[in-house]
């Protein structure tokens, strides 16, 4: 089978984000209000073949812990589809 | 006789031959090794140097940790070879966990390019055996992404073993606990931010740094 993988990598809850809180401090100057809580973080997307989704999902989540993510400050959440047809 | 220095050049490195002529200046025999290389060459001592490894790509240090020299840098590491990562080579020690943390953006989210002063807080590494904890160092930084940051508790814990090596007089970047350069448990792997190699002569503004490489070195270097 093949999955469709997003991973959303974002800074641990308590750990500091500069990016967001730059973010957040620049909303009232745009005219945005009533926004708070900004984090930022990254999306990684990719494709992987596994004979089971729960084989997928292991070894999306041993990729994430040894590379995609640093576990030190970071999270990762995945999102897994199934790829049917071209794969496109 | 001379200590053979061994400095590993990845793609995107570049410090390595300002860290080859500080070395040198200090009468070891560096040399470079290619991060492709599976073998230090019987080399005595290990530097990292600063740049951009692999392109930072992902997370400063995240590629280059899996760069075939790394598993022969953490098994000298481990047999308690001196290690020392400069900059991006103090981001990749965290990455290969051999030192605790992790170094993110700045907080003022401004890349820095300046001196600092740091303070030496423990005597307890290859980097810094010798040097009286309370000496003074004017050292520049050049780095994003320096920010040190830790659990608390690992935090009070550094502290405490004396893990804790250098720390900013003013913290430049938000590091946790004033964070500039931290030491494992054996006090054989340092990891630092500033660059001691740009502070190896008076023509470059301080000597200070000579002071950090001849610890590491065993040579004696006065502070300017």
């Amino acid at each position: 089978m093949r999955f469709a993988v997003a991973v959303e990598v974002s800074l641990r809850p308590g750990i500091a984000d500069p990016q967001g809180a730059t973010i957040e401090r620049s909303l009232p100057v745009l005219g945005f209000a009533g926004i708070d809580r900004v984090r930022t973080g990254k999306a990684i997307r990719f494709q992987i073949e596994a004979d089971t989704e729960a084989q997928a999902q292991a070894e999306v989540e041993e990729l994430c812990r040894t590379f995609l993510t640093n576990p030190v400050i970071e999270d990762a959440a995945i999102r897994l589809d199934t790829v049917t047809g071209d794969h496109g | 006789m001379a200590r053979r220095v061994g400095v590993v050049l990845f793609p995107g490195s570049n410090c390595e031959y300002d860290v080859v002529e500080a070395t040198d200046a200090l009468g070891a025999e560096a040399e470079i090794l290619w991060h492709g290389t599976a073998d230090l060459n019987g080399v005595d001592v290990v530097i990292l140097p600063g740049g951009f490894a692999h392109g930072d790509y992902l997370r400063p240090g995240a590629i280059a940790r899996f760069s075939p020299v790394m598993a022969a840098v953490v098994d000298f590491a481990r047999g308690g070879g001196p290690v020392v990562g400069i900059c991006n080579g103090f981001q990749v020690l965290t990455e290969a966990g051999l030192l605790p943390g992790a170094l993110q953006k700045n907080s003022g989210l401004t890349f820095l390019c300046q001196d600092a002063l740091l303070e030496v807080v423990s005597s307890a590494s290859v980097l810094t055996r010798g040097v009286a904890p309370g000496t003074r160092l004017r050292i520049p930084i050049n780095h994003f992404e320096g920010n040190y940051t830790v659990d608390p508790d690992t935090l009070h814990q550094l502290e405490s073993n004396g893990q804790v090596v250098l720390r900013y007089v003013d913290n430049p970047n938000g590091s946790m606990g004033d964070v500039a350069g931290v030491t494992n448990e054996a006090g054989n792997v340092v990891g630092l931010m500033p660059h001691p190699e740009r502070a190896s002569s008076a023509l470059l503004g301080s000597s200070d740094g000579l002071v950090l490489l001849g610890a590491l070195l065993d040579v004696v270097a006065a502070a300017s």
